[in-house]
Formats: C-alpha cells, structure tokens, sequence
C-alpha cells in the first residue's frame, strides 16, 4: 500500500535526521485539524467522515518510519520520538485539533501534555496500535529480524507495537493537559476499545467521552 | 551484516598510566548501520563482549581492558551507536541498542560467552542475558543495577510541574539539534567539562580520554557523541524494570556495586540488589568506591571478574 498521491500540498519538514511528511488534505477557514494515522498506516487521501464537518484546513502527518517521511537504520522508535514529530508539524500549522488513531491517538495524548498551548483539542479513537505493549515489560524481550526495507519502516512495526504504555504514565500527560491548556475538556476518549492506558485516561475528571464527531463539532466551536 | 577492517589513527594523543588503545578496530553493520569496535588481547583468545555505559565509548575500557586481556581473554567491545566512532543515528532507543550489541556478538561466534557490562551497558547485558539466554554463558554487572530507589519521590502536583518543564525542554531540544554542533574546546576544557558528570575520576585520566572520544576540528576539539543525544530525560520506562530482570538470569552472574554516591549512579543500595539475586550469584559492594567501580580501582575489579571467569 503506497501513499496517496492526491494532497493539495506536501510539506517536508526537518526532524533532526528525519525527513517527515505534512500532508494538506483540504482548506477551510480558522484552526487546523491534525490527523494522526494508526501504527503501520500513513495520512489518507481522504477526510475521514467523522471530520467532514471540520470548518477548517485539514492536515495529516506521515509519522517517522511511515508514508513519504523517513525511513530509519537498525530503528530505534519510541512514542516520545514520535510525539516530536507531532510538534515539528504543530510549529509549522500553529494552535491545531488533533484526531488521532490507534497509536496516533497515543501521540496525540502525548503531544497534548507536551504542548497544551498547541494543542486546542485531542480525539482519541481506535485503530492500529492503540495498545502498544501494554502496562508493563515483556518479558523476555524478542529481538525480531527487520523483515525487508520498505515503508512502514519494520522497525516501526516491531518497535511501536510493543511499547510499554503504564496507565499512570498515560494519566501524567492528561494532567498536563488538563492543568495547562486553559480548556475545560482538551481531551476526548472517542475509542471503543480502551487498553489500560486509555481506560485510566478516559477516567481521569475533566476527560470528555463521546464519539468523535460530536467531539470535533465541540472543539470546532473554541 | 558485515564486517571489515579500519584503522583509524589519531592525531594527537594524552599518556596514562596502564592505558592501552585496542590492539585491533573494525567494523560491524547493524541494521544498515555502522558500529565501531574495539578488541584487547590475543585474536584466538576465548571472548568477552564488554558494555560501556551511557555517554562513555569503548575507549574508557583502555585500563580495565588491557587487564582482563593480560589473563588471557579477547575483550571484544563497541561504541554504541551515536556514541565515539560509530555513525549517528536517525533514532536511538533501548531496543536499538540491543539489536547492535547482538549484531556485535555474532560477529564474534554464535556459542555463548561472556559479557561483562558498565551501567546502562550493564543493565543491557542484563537484558540481553534475559533475551538470549543461549548466547550468554556468564554476566558481569558493573554498577549497572537500577532501583526504584532512583525514582524521585516527589508529590503527584510536583511531578506533574517538572515533567511539564522537562517536556518543554526536550522538545524544543529535538527543534534546535539539527543544526546543533558539540562545544569545541581544548583538551583540559573538555576534560573538564567531564568532570562534572565523573566527579570521582582522576583529571588526567580524563584528559587521556579527550582524543579518544573528541575530534580535533579546527576551532578545537569536540566529543564524537551525537549533539542529538541528551542527558536525563522521560518515558515509560522506570529503573526497577531493569532489576527484574536479574532473577530470572540462568547463567553465573557477578555484580559489583560502587557505595559511595556518584552523580552518574543509579544511587542502587546493597538491600535493593540482594533480594533479586539470582540462585548463585555473586554480588560484591565496594566501599570508597563510585559509579566507575573499573575505572576508580581497576585492578581490584578485574582481579574479581577474572577469578569469576576462569
């Protein structure tokens, strides 16, 4: 499965070594709507139906290791890394609403702690990856063979599906959220699916749950 | 994977006493990317794969090297990626660097041997025991033992204000290492630039270190490390994972541990190691003695670790 070829607009941005992929979806008036794709996946061609109300210019990143950004030596990926990834695209776009799935939905929670004054909104739905490797190590570690060279990078694969993601962890960033961003509700749990990190989100007072349309028709409002 | 041969010579060298450069240097490619290695000692020689901790290089193993080679073994070490001279990577992580540590091995034989690692190298010998139990016949832990003794105890409220301030930092760090270069200086600037993470080690001994570890630009010299590599940091991962892993170990295992405080120490008490001990193994604390337990009493360390190997 390659890229899609239909975007109004490219941006490569710089991340240190890496070379990453902001796709421009649709224009439209006010704050930017950020996609964030799902593990192995990359930006689609086209809005997702959940957003199709979203008044303003929608954008996907391609995240390291997937779509047209690039591609690693030997990998090395963690969601911290990614979350950077996450605020090389926010300093390109400004204040931006974040729709994330599976594991871009991990990363918008952690790109919503590490810049609450960036990000005006996090919709958290399912998709590839949302669990990651669950609440604490595996044990014992499997140091897999990259099986070929092609994007999604192997070692995303092998890597990001295995992350640790402790629930307390996951809180810590919605906390920031909550005490930093000045808004009443920065983050919504849209998934229906919740691994541990998720459901200790989803329970955290101020987090909102409801779907991800209603979600973004209340972030499009702010 | 791939190995060749390189020989890198340096421009200008630092003397000290009992240090050694390595006898060979090659390469291995790990995962497209390129690893420095070091080797002490008789090329037939039985191997020993060492470690070295973060922010160090093989380099700082040309004492306590040297000395294990002497009784008779091939001390096989590398630079982690990013670090010395081995090449930059787009990404750095724990698992990466296991997978190097493995690609260094089996350039070495694919029967077991034993590893001997210093910190973080420590703690990911730990690991690699764990993950490749057939790989590894004995372990050696070197002041590589994190507890949850090392996690701050701070109230929630605070924690949630530092970890704020560290996210800030880091990335507006990952924004700004792109164009970032190391800060030049001269030897003895650099060395003591050292010092305030080594505080215990001897300047000399850091001075040896600067052409090992630095490049002489023209506008002076410079650590190899990677300017995107940064000290501290965050994430899921919490320090007693590291010793949970200790009791499942199947193989003879020895950990030293330095009890004096030490600024890049995991700050590691005698009773937070001894309940995880696995069946048989060894475990010896040294007083008066830091983080850098091979590097603060050499010869003390190795006598240990060659009587623990024979």
């Amino acid at each position: 499965m390659s890229p899609p070829n239909a975007f109004l607009e490219t941006v490569l941005l710089r991340h240190v070594k890496i070379e990453l992929a902001l796709h421009r979806l649709r224009d439209g008036e006010g704050r930017a709507l950020l996609l964030l794709h799902g593990l192995a996946e990359h930006t689609p061609a086209d809005v997702p139906a959940s957003a199709s109300a979203w008044p303003g210019p929608v954008w996907g990143l391609d995240l390291t290791g997937h779509g047209a950004s690039s591609l690693t030596h030997g990998g090395g990926y963690t969601a911290e890394i990614l979350m950077a990834d996450v605020d090389h695209a926010l300093h390109h776009l400004g204040e931006a609403t974040v729709l994330g799935r599976g594991l871009g939905a991990y990363i918008a929670l952690l790109a919503a702690g590490g810049r609450p004054e960036l990000v005006r909104g996090a919709v958290l739905t399912d998709g590839p990856g949302l669990a990651g490797g669950g609440p604490s190590p595996l044990s014992p570690t499997q140091l897999v063979p990259a099986p070929g060279s092609t994007s999604p990078d192997p070692w995303a694969l092998a890597e990001l599906s295995r992350d640790v993601r402790p629930p307390d962890y996951a809180t810590s960033y919605a906390r920031l959220a909550l005490q930093l961003s000045g808004l009443d509700e920065p983050l919504t749990v849209a998934a229906i699916v919740r691994p541990p990190w998720l459901e200790a989100v989803a329970a955290e007072p101020g987090v909102a749950r409801r779907p991800a349309s209603e979600a973004l028709a209340r972030y499009a409002a702010l | 994977m791939t190995t060749t041969d390189t020989t890198t010579p340096d421009d200008e060298t630092v003397d000290y006493p009992g240090a050694r450069r390595p006898d060979r240097r090659r390469d291995v490619v790990s995962g497209g990317l390129r690893l420095a290695v070091s080797e002490w000692g008789h090329i037939d020689a039985p191997p020993v794969l060492f470690a070295h901790g973060g922010f160090d290089f093989a380099g700082t193993f040309d004492v306590f090297a040297p000395l294990i080679a002497a009784g008779g073994w091939r001390v096989v070490s590398w630079d982690q990626r990013g670090h010395g001279d081995s090449q930059h990577a787009e990404l750095y992580s724990w698992e990466a660097d296991m997978r190097d540590a493995l690609a260094v091995l089996d350039s070495i034989t694919t029967d077991p041997v034993p590893v001997l690692g210093h910190s973080k190298g420590g703690s990911l010998m730990l690991q690699l025991g764990e993950a490749c139990p057939h790989r590894v016949s004995r372990l050696v832990n070197l002041d590589g033992l994190p507890s949850a003794r090392s996690w701050p105890d701070v109230p929630e409220h605070h924690r949630t204000r530092l970890l704020a301030g560290e996210l800030r930092e880091w990335l507006d760090h990952r924004r700004a290492a792109g164009d970032k270069l190391r800060r030049p200086g001269t030897i003895d600037e650099l060395a003591r630039r050292r010092q305030k993470m080594n505080q215990r080690l001897d300047i000399a001994w850091l001075r040896y270190l600067v052409p090992v570890g630095a490049r002489h630009d023209p506008d002076g010299w410079r650590w190899k490390i990677d300017p995107a590599m940064r000290m501290g940091g965050f994430g899921p991962w919490r320090p007693e994972w590291s010793m949970w892993r200790l009791p499942a170990l199947g193989m003879p295992v020895l950990c030293v541990l330095g009890l004096e405080p030490d600024s890049m120490g995991w700050g590691t008490f005698p009773e937070d190691v001894r309940p995880h001990l696995p069946d048989g193994a060894r475990f010896v604390p040294l007083d008066r003695t830091g983080h850098f337990v091979h590097i603060e009493r050499p010869q003390v360390v190795a006598d240990l670790v060659l009587e623990f190997l024979a």
